[in-house]
């Protein structure tokens, strides 16, 4: 019968954003050393403060060795073969839009994400980060009336050198992990938001990462802080192009809520993810850590991961202040040869500090999805409670699903419930939602929304209906 | 009901197919008009799950030979979610549990999925409600179990109820019930079946199958057919049913003996 063996032939929708602008950039020549990081250092025209940062983790870096523990598996990296900065030629940061290269406008464009005047998103401020460095922040002075700075990373270690000073590596020092201390010593861009006292941030914050060269490593850091009673929602979006190499990129980002702040911080990662047979795509290596540091604060991470041939990474809470809230909500996709090891840590240390997990994992063709996660309850941690969820979804008998809970609690009454599911989508099933009428994609697509739902009603309203589509575009042609 | 006169709904000639290697159906010939409600019995086995599947458009089964008119069209070439628009519907031995979806949004989606075939208008969300709460009467059921995910934790009999109700829903033109009547206690086999008459009127077709006579206690049949090795041996009226009740199903291996034997002359 004329049947869903057409489905085959969905799978290998090509990726959108696989193609490579053509821009003269600056490179610098690839490997590391220290001279390299002096480098970075002194093209960006950083105050010594930093410069000192990134030589420590550069040295630590040196001692460590780059962790195996996760249920992944890549070729040995070659850390001298990746250029550790490249910049599209263009003097300085442009005061306007108008003298950004009207190349790069036009890579955003074709990702999206407008940036021009007329164009852009109205309710969203954009920094837009291409390679090494950040082109182009919307919304900026609006923001600034209400006290909120929102800008690249490079722009504030010169405008803000005192908040830089203050809050960078406080929450992910530049030790703290081999890709951590890794990104300390080299990092070149991200974005930097500061909301002060009492403000809640009047439009959703959001950057856009892209991978435009070959060899180039992507290393960015960002650091969002949030003063007592002052609120935000930040959102991420990655892409780049289709190389048969595999490129690196090793993110920080840190996060700090003072009393009765709030962060919510949301990620749709599609990074390319390399061929059906595996050849290519990102290495995704990223701590991300959130503080909550002062009573009643409260750190939200959502994330969408569909892309990158490998994820690694396990955003996290610090729940120090009292009554501070921790939550983590994630939907990890993987399929064709995608791994992951993702999930969370959270850690309780204040008393009746609260967290909540509901991690997601999709797995489908030969790809492996692993849940890893720990929940701490400290000395401290009087009346802390944690619940986690934890479901898998395989897709086809090729995918391999692993959840790996960690707990430890030093609180003989604590409350900590773990739940967690398998399911599979089966033909039957399918076929069940078709003899009602629904299409094969719509009946796909019904499935893995409803699966990922508890996710998805984190997400800010106009990227929820994208992650869905996202989903449902990944998984076409996986099933049957 | 009989009427010589009414329009053939579905006409089945000389189908055969297969599940991977193995041949199940043997060539089975069957029309159903208008009004009419038919009963398939057999022994597990005999061909007859293979059949709803094979008309619903299953995946698993191959059709190898024999012709399939639905309204005078050809049902085979077409997808599984379009022969269920055109008013084909499936009632299944075993629903299948959907986790995570919701039970209402499922219904909802169907049913206005199945309305565009008809070339009727969507139901918004509040007119499909008002449509839902009156069809669940017909079946007796909670509308509890709309806000759940789709079968998830069913018992057997919540499951059939649920079958009838998106048969309510769906109105289709022919429904094709693979032994609904299996795992039901009695008053949950009275419910369901009293759906079943309720919904069978002069324009639609109903196509039983089942293993027992106490499902056709309560559905009276035009036309009872018994099937064995993927054949259909013998049809008869309501009369056919009780016979076989009397007798058992060992007549029917004689016959099917005698049938192998010479099977160009027996039709």
């Amino acid at each position: 019968m004329a049947s869903s063996a057409t489905v085959g032939d969905l799978v290998s929708q090509p990726y959108k954003y696989g193609f490579v602008t053509d821009i003269e950039t600056e490179k610098i020549a690839k490997g590391l050393s220290e001279d390299v990081v002096r480098l970075i250092s002194a093209k960006k025209n950083e105050p010594a403060f930093l410069l000192d940062f990134r030589l420590r983790s550069y040295r630590q870096w040196l001692q460590m060795e780059e962790p195996d523990w996760a249920t992944l598996g890549h070729p040995p990296i070659d850390y001298q073969e990746i250029i550790y900065y490249a910049a599209p030629k263009q003097q300085e940061k442009k005061a306007s839009l108008d003298e950004v290269d009207p190349k790069l406008l036009e890579t955003f464009d074709k990702l999206g994400i407008p940036l021009s005047e007329q164009k852009r998103l109205s309710n969203v401020a954009v920094d837009a980060v291409f390679d090494s460095v950040s082109i182009a922040t919307t919304y900026r002075e609006k923001l600034a009336e209400h006290g909120v700075i929102f800008c690249s990373i490079s722009e504030a270690v010169k405008d803000h050198p005192d908040l830089i000073e203050k809050y960078l590596g406080t929450v992910v020092p530049g030790n703290d992990n081999y890709f951590a201390a890794l990104n300390s010593a080299v990092f070149s861009d991200g974005s930097f938001v500061f909301i002060p006292k009492g403000v809640e941030c009047p439009m959703e914050l959001s950057t856009y990462f892209r991978i435009n060269s070959g060899d180039t490593g992507q290393f960015e850091r960002t650091l969002i802080v949030a003063e007592e009673g002052a609120s935000v929602s930040y959102l991420e979006g990655c892409t780049a192009p289709m190389f048969d190499t595999n490129q690196l990129h090793a993110a920080v980002v840190e996060l700090v809520a003072l009393d009765d702040a709030s962060i919510k911080y949301s990620t749709v990662q599609n990074w390319y993810a390399g061929d059906e047979n595996g050849k290519g795509g990102i290495y995704n290596f990223v701590t991300k850590r959130g503080q909550c540091r002062g009573d009643r604060s409260h750190i939200s991470w959502t994330q969408v991961e569909t892309g990158s041939a490998i994820t690694w990474k396990y955003p996290s809470c610090v729940l120090q202040g009292a009554d501070s809230v921790g939550e983590f909500y994630s939907v990890a996709l993987t399929n064709n040869r995608q791994q992951a090891d993702t999930g969370t840590k959270m850690i309780h240390v204040g008393p009746r500090t609260r967290s909540t997990i509901v991690s997601k994992g999709i797995s489908a063709g030969h790809s492996s999805n692993s849940y890893r996660g720990l929940v701490q309850l400290g000395p401290k941690a009087v009346g802390a409670r944690n619940y986690s969820q934890c479901d898998s979804m395989l897709i086809g008998d090729q995918a391999a699903a692993n959840t790996y809970p960690y707990i430890r609690s030093q609180q003989p009454d604590a409350r900590i419930e773990h739940e967690a599911s398998t399911c599979r989508i089966s033909a039957d099933q399918l076929f069940y939602l078709q003899s009602r009428g629904i299409a094969f994609e719509e009946a796909v697509s019904m499935m893995v929304s409803g699966f990922c739902r508890d996710v998805f009603n984190q997400l800010p309203m106009e990227f929820a209906a994208e992650a869905d589509k996202l989903l449902a575009l990944k998984l076409e042609g996986s099933v049957g | 009901m009989i009427r010589p006169d009414a329009p053939v709904l579905l006409e089945i000639r000389d189908l055969t197919a297969r599940v991977e290697d193995q041949p199940i159906l043997k060539g089975v010939s069957l029309t159903i008009r208008a009004g009419e409600i038919h009963a398939v019995m057999g022994r597990n086995g005999s061909g007859k799950s293979t059949l709803s599947k094979v008309l619903a458009g299953h995946p698993a089964y191959t059709v190898t030979g024999g012709t399939v008119l639905y309204k005078g069209e050809d049902l085979l070439s077409l997808e599984p979610e379009l022969r269920a628009r055109a008013g084909l519907f499936l009632g299944f031995q075993y629903p299948v549990e959907i986790p995570g979806v919701s039970n209402l949004e499922f219904l909802r989606v169907a049913t206005n999925a199945r309305r565009a075939g008809k070339g009727e208008e969507e139901l918004d969300t509040f007119a499909f409600e008002d449509l839902v709460r009156e069809r669940l009467q017909v079946v007796q059921m909670d509308p509890a179990f709309l806000e759940r995910s789709v079968n998830e934790g069913f018992s057997g009999g919540e499951k059939k109820r649920n079958e009838i109700l998106q048969m309510a829903l769906l109105d289709p033109l022919v429904a094709v019930l693979d032994e609904t009547d299996s795992g039901l206690d009695i008053d949950a086999l009275r419910i369901v079946a009293g759906g079943v008459n309720h919904l069978a009127g002069p324009d639609n077709a109903t196509l039983l199958i089942t293993h027992y006579q106490r499902l056709l206690d309560v559905i009276t049949p035009d036309y009872v057919h018994v099937m064995a090795a993927g054949r259909i041996l013998r049809t008869g009226g309501k009369e056919l049913a009780l016979e076989l009740e009397e007798r058992g199903y060992d007549w029917v291996d004689a016959e099917l003996a005698a049938l192998e034997r010479t099977p160009a002359e027996v039709g």
